[in-house]
């Protein structure tokens, strides 16, 4: 099904079950310790893996003696890039996944021994002896960003009017920059991966967002035929963005699983994953705003420098600036660093979620230098059409890149309630209980705080399949390479298969994570619920009109209702349809251009008191609530969740997530979860979350967006802010931690 | 981990006297550090000795009015004790500040006093260490410092000792009693127990090969209030940047142990005397010496600050 | 909804049902064997009850509560998130008391009685907390969650049994199950998906009708 205009009415307006706060379908099995992970796939025969990572972050292995191992006890097979065979490397991965004897980052994997239990896998990795020739590398940001450059791909740099000539001319000026650090996914399932070769085809359990990426990776690093893969995640036990890719945990199952002839599993020790694997790279941001004296930004200027692996990627924080505010002279400029820390990549918002940290904070300050209320100097600013107008077309011909440059016609937002989510916001919050000037309000020892902050996230959609079938019982099952990572797929998907077929959730059994289903859109980029759930849709459209023609109805008004199809007076059971056996349908949800002629993005605001405490500058969070805008809510129960968790994330990012860089040595220091501290229960309070009433037929015909990352956007500003306005003190380097804010915090 | 045989101890005595027939064999308790560097090879004993069955669980009142603790007492047992919670408050809520419930019911009294420390390069073995290897350095020291410590410290280790309860034992002057292998008992203080780092980091307690922790004791209960402010970047399940443990009597004197900040508990008896001129005026005795680097120089306002919060929440 | 893992039991006769085939298969190949490098692997047989079944297994004596259970026993239900006690993922309840099963040693557990979450309830009939657990959303990914419900169950005991914690007003006087107390109680329990909130909701929730 292609999707090219606007949704009309269908059926999952009737919102029988989509839109219906139902628990999620697997939770029973979750909760038992029945759902199965993929290290929890145990097979006959089965051998365990144990990883080596590389000891220095840059240079090359001058020897490696791994026949003491090899004597090990248990000890079956050990592999190393030298008996691995010529290997590929994925299209999404920089570095390689079995290193040496280049050694590319710091616990980048250079081998796997294979054993007949962990334990001795373990024992026997340990014996493998290194030596390496270390190199001098670049692990400094603040260092190398002056040699960074302008990345080849995307669009790192934007111009509107002239940024330079309005900032100057602006009344009031402002202009500071802003750190945010590496960071971790830090999700509770280690990477893992069970590996079988079954002659030449490989079957992995793996735990992985995005099926089809994997599978195709996978083949391309071991140079072997896509379709001898069976690539397998029905549960995951979270990603944010580090299960995106392949990773060193599927490469080194399949090649250790090959050269023991036995399945083999494997998991990353957690030690390893923050180095071994991607995370979301530092940043070093400038942002710039020009406004007349009554608030109206005139000009908004915001540059980001980053680094990666030699042929790695931005992280893209300046993108919100080209949508969030209006202002006539604009720029942005993206900027990269070639460092050989380990690999960067996304972490949910990529882009977004750093880049609003710093520029919420810059909001807030620019708002105090004009004296206007942080809320209203955003709604001031707030824009119904695009501000910044699509920069000029690859392709010349194209008609409707052509009247973007042309500057003659505005893009507008399929939808925008921004200003709304403040509204509504503060009214719950009780806004107009905070005091504007810092450091007033005290409750005993606490300074106590409050802050706002703008969200936004710009929405993707992903082409999606999905099969469905009618079985004889009339239960309906969908298959999709879909992926649950926590969000929620299996209930939105039953929902959507439950609303589609007139059939209630029950009656509906969902597969996912299967390489051998229709590829889906898989999960990330907040695009999986939307996309995923529209994949399903366009299946079940075919199954409809399969049971239609099964059944010999021919009518346009045709409806699936109660386990019924009915039209006129004439109404069959649905299983009817299957009564000489299962029916089939299997389509995938194609997204046209919409997004291109109407913008679409999801807005949120973020509101969060915070009690700093006046001796010792700890800060605790006391009260959180996030106003969203985002579409149709498919499941206000799971959506909840995602934002719930999104907040817990930003609160993270904002208090207490750094991976800490040893410049000499080159690596994130704190690699484990002891040092690289992630909020616990004591960390969170209550929070709430209030969705908007939205609809928006432009994003597909489920009419929904997504929520997921737009959470985490923009409140680690509002805890910042948060904190400025308990103490008097500005903070513009993440995380906020108790030493930054002591110098200045008034003595005690 | 490197495989090892194991035994079960039947008496103190016999535990010490097995310790000492293998030079590499270790006592186990709750195991909750033990298990985690052995783990990691950072710890590898060939033989381990299971001290869990000798009966050490339990608390006795001295004759001179204080309490011996069993050093099987698991943390939350000695945390919730009643008689803990009521004379000797500064403990049982030192034990609460640490580590996670889970943990807590695992972990001992003794294994708590032996507690090695959460260094991140004492945790990487790909880096130099003197407490894991001596003589091949510290690799701590010039790179991520942020937890490290400010006082006491050596040009070998720049290590903290990262346990809360030992915190509260050196500010209840505890006394560490044990057996040795040849059957003989001791009584160690425990200013004397924990060591700075100087030039053999690797050597953290006055124990001898084989000495067994059997007991505890604190002496008579002090009165005043009893107060440990644990200051850390999340809420808990962390590890103290710096803690304070204190007795306040209601003049105004009292004692206190800093944790945070050294490779043992810091406690500067003379800088007691200074708590009337308040908390500044402390810290300048508590930290003479102190050896910051400029990524953990903010622990010593941070204890100035948080010792002026103790002596105020002991005002109120 | 069945799990995606027993349909592929159902399918293909790959997957193993029970404990025995990969326990008999993984150990005794090496077991009390001197190899050449002189290194012996020292093995033990333990007797232990989980879920109020006697078990007995031979056991490398390296061999943690947690990898006896999901290893051995395929008792997958109890979570390896860290291996090192620093995420409380792998949390079960020994003689009734939580802990980390992956800072204990399965032979440290003689005559001692296991129970996982498996051994709280089913998907059929699930434990009140359970239940709870579900209807308040208080999971996502689901990996930490079996260990955060025994956790659960524990703190709500230990509340009960007057154990002060860090955040206690008084700690000689008996706790409150307050949201405060459970959320510091719980703090050992992380769950990177963010589902704090609803968590304390379920156990508020629990801990109402207990009362």
């Amino acid at each position: 099904m292609k999707f090219d205009t606007p949704a009309a009415t269908n059926p999952i307006d009737q919102l029988k079950v989509v839109g219906q706060p139902h628990d999620r379908i697997e939770g029973p099995l979750k909760t038992t310790g029945t759902a199965l992970y993929a290290y929890e796939h145990n097979l006959p025969n089965q051998a365990y893996g144990y990883v080596v990572g590389a000891g220095i972050a840059k240079g090359r292995i001058r020897s490696m003696e791994t026949a003491e191992a090899k004597r090990a006890p248990g000890v079956i097979a050990i592999v190393t890039a030298e008996n691995a065979g010529k290997l590929g490397i994925g299209e999404k991965n920089t570095a390689k996944l079995l290193g040496g004897p280049e050694i590319q980052h710091y616990h980048q994997a250079i081998a796997l021994v294979v054993a007949e239990s962990f334990e001795q896998a373990r024992a026997a990795a340990n014996l493998v002896r290194v030596e390496y020739q270390s190199e001098k590398g670049r692990f400094s940001l603040n260092e190398e960003k002056g040699q960074g450059k302008k990345p080849e791909d995307g669009e790192p740099d934007s111009a509107v009017g002239d940024f330079q000539a309005g900032f100057e001319r602006a009344a009031v000026k402002f202009d500071a920059i802003y750190h945010t650090p590496d960071h971790s996914h830090a999700m509770m399932e280690p990477h893992a991966s069970v590996a079988a070769w079954d002659g030449d085809k490989l079957m992995v359990w793996t735990s992985n967002q995005m099926i089809n990426w994997g599978a195709d990776d996978l083949a391309k690093t071991l140079n072997i035929n896509r379709d001898s893969i069976r690539l397998m995640s029905p549960f995951v036990g979270g990603g944010f963005g580090g299960k995106l890719f392949l990773r060193s945990d599927i490469v080194l199952a399949a090649l250790g699983a090959k050269a023991a002839h036995r399945p083999v599993k494997v998991a990353l020790q957690r030690p390893l994953i923050a180095n071994n694997t991607t995370h979301r790279p530092a940043t070093v941001q400038r942002i710039r705003i020009g406004a007349s004296q009554d608030g109206k930004i005139s000009a908004i200027g915001h540059e980001s420098w980053s680094g990666d692996l030699e042929g790695g990627q931005p992280e893209n924080a300046v993108q919100q600036t080209r949508f969030l505010y209006a202002g006539a002279d604009r720029m942005t400029q993206t900027r990269l660093a070639v460092l050989d820390l380990p690999e960067g990549n996304a972490m949910r918002a990529p882009g977004e979620a750093p880049g609003l940290m710093a520029l919420e904070i810059a909001m807030d300050e620019m708002a105090e230098r004009l004296e206007i209320d942080p809320i209203e100097f955003r709604i001031l600013n707030d824009t119904q059409v695009v501000p910044d107008k699509p920069s000029a077309p690859a392709d010349e011909t194209d008609p409707q890149a052509k009247a973007g440059e042309g500057g003659n016609k505005d893009l507008p937002f399929s939808q925008r309630q921004l200003t709304e989510c403040f509204r509504q916001g503060a009214e719950r919050f009780g806004w107009n209980k905070r005091n504007p000037q810092p450091a007033q309000v005290r409750d005993g020892r606490w300074l106590v705080g409050i802050g706002v902050a703008a969200a936004f996230r710009n929405n993707q959609t992903m082409d999606s399949g999905a099969r469905v079938r009618l079985a004889t019982d009339g239960v309906v099952t969908v298959e999709t390479d879909m992926t649950d990572i926590g969000t929620g797929s299996y209930t939105i998907i039953a929902q959507t298969a439950a609303e589609m077929m007139g059939v209630p959730l029950e009656m509906v059994e969902v597969r996912l994570g299967d390489s051998t289903y229709p590829v889906s859109s898989g999960s990330g980029g907040q695009w999986g619920g939307n996309s995923s759930t529209a994949g399903v849709y366009a299946a079940c459209v075919k199954l409809r009109e399969a049971v239609a023609q099964k059944l010999g109805f021919n009518a346009d008004d045709i409806e699936f209702a109660d386990s019924k199809v009915r039209a006129g007076n004439r109404s069959l059971p649905l299983k009817d349809a299957a009564k000489d056996g299962e029916i089939v349908a299997e389509d995938t949800l194609e997204f046209g251009d919409l997004d291109k002629k109407i913008h679409q993005s999801t807005f949120g605001a973020h509101f969060v008191e915070v009690g700093v405490d006046s001796f010792t500058g700890e800060t605790r969070i006391r009260r959180m609530m996030a106003v969203c805008a985002a579409g149709r809510i498919l499941n206000p129960k799971t959506a909840r969740s995602q934002v719930i968790g999104a907040l817990t994330m930003g609160a993270g990012a904002a208090l207490m997530e750094e991976l800490a860089i040893d410049e000499r040595h080159g690596f994130f220091a704190n690699h484990d979860l002891a040092g690289y501290e992630v909020p616990v229960h004591a960390d969170i309070p209550h929070q709430e979350v209030v969705f908007l009433d939205e609809t928006d037929p432009t994003s597909s015909p489920m009419k929904a967006k997504g929520v997921g990352e737009l959470g985490i956007c923009g409140v680690g500003a509002a805890v910042a802010n948060a904190i400025y306005n308990a103490t008097g003190v500005r903070v513009r380097e993440y995380p906020i931690t108790l030493d930054k804010l002591l110098p200045e915090m008034p003595d005690v | 981990m490197k495989s090892f045989s194991f035994e079960r101890a039947q008496s103190p005595a016999d535990a010490a006297a097995a310790a000492a027939r293998q030079p590499d064999a270790k006592f186990i308790a709750g195991g909750t550090n033990l298990l985690d560097l052995m783990k990691l090879e950072i710890e590898v004993p060939t033989h381990l000795i299971d001290v869990n069955g000798l009966a050490l669980d339990r608390i006795e009142d001295t004759e001179q009015g204080g309490i011996r603790i069993g050093a099987l007492m698991r943390n939350t047992d000695l945390a919730a004790h009643e008689r803990v919670r009521s004379d000797y408050g500064l403990l049982s809520r030192a034990l609460l500040a640490g580590a996670s419930g889970q943990l807590r019911n695992k972990a001992t009294t003794a294994g708590n006093l032996l507690q090695r420390t959460r260094c991140p390069y004492f945790y990487d073995t790909n880096m130099a260490c003197n407490k894991r290897q001596p003589g091949s350095g510290c690799s701590a020291i010039g790179g991520f410092t942020r937890q490290l410590a400010v006082v006491g410290v050596s040009d070998a280790c720049i290590a903290t000792n990262p346990s809360d309860m030992n915190v509260a034992l050196r500010a209840l002057d505890a006394t560490v009693e044990t057996v040795k292998p040849d059957g003989q008992t001791r009584a160690i203080p425990i200013a004397d127990f924990h060591k700075l780092p100087g030039d053999t980091p690797h050597i953290e307690t006055a124990l001898e090969q084989g000495e067994l922790i059997t007991a505890v004791t604190l002496p008579k209960p002090l009165g005043g209030k009893h107060i440990y402010r644990k200051v850390r970047d999340r809420a808990s399940y962390a590890f103290a940047l710096v803690s304070v443990g204190a007795v306040i009597q209601p003049d105004g004197t009292g004692r206190f142990a800093v944790g945070g900040v050294a490779h043992k508990p810091w406690r500067v008896e003379e800088a007691e005397s200074e708590l009337s001129r308040g908390a500044p005026a402390v810290s300048q005795r508590l930290f003479a010496d102190a050896k910051p680097t400029n990524e953990n120089r903010f622990k010593l306002a941070l204890t100035t600050r948080a010792l002026a919060s103790v002596v105020e929440e002991a005002r109120t | 909804m069945q799990s995606p893992g027993q349909l592929e039991l159902n399918r293909r006769d790959l997957l193993v049902s029970t404990a025995a085939t990969v326990a008999v298969s993984a150990v005794p190949a090496a077991a009390q064997a001197q190899n050449s490098t002189g290194e012996t692997v020292q093995t033990t047989r333990i007797k232990l009850s989980v879920n109020g079944k006697p078990r007995e297994l031979e056991v490398d004596t390296r061999t943690t509560l947690l990898d006896a259970l999901r290893e051995h026993m395929q008792l997958t239900g109890t979570k390896k998130g860290c291996d090192h006690g620093q995420c409380g993922a792998c949390t079960v309840l020994v003689d009734g008391r939580r802990i980390n099963s992956c800072l204990t040693l399965a032979w440290m557990h003689e005559n001692e009685e296991v129970t996982t979450i498996e051994g709280l309830g089913t998907p059929e009939t699930l434990h009140p907390m359970q239940a709870a657990f579900v209807s308040h959303d208080g999971y996502q990914c689901g990996y930490c969650t079996p260990g955060q419900i025994c956790s659960a169950i524990a703190v709500l005991d230990e509340i009960k049994a007057g154990i002060p914690s860090h955040v206690s007003g008084d700690i000689t006087a008996a706790p409150e199950a307050t949201a405060l107390e459970m959320r510091e109680r719980m703090s050992g329990n992380i769950c990177r998906c963010g589902a704090y909130s609803n968590i304390v909701d379920a156990m508020t929730d629990v801990a109402g009708r207990q009362a």
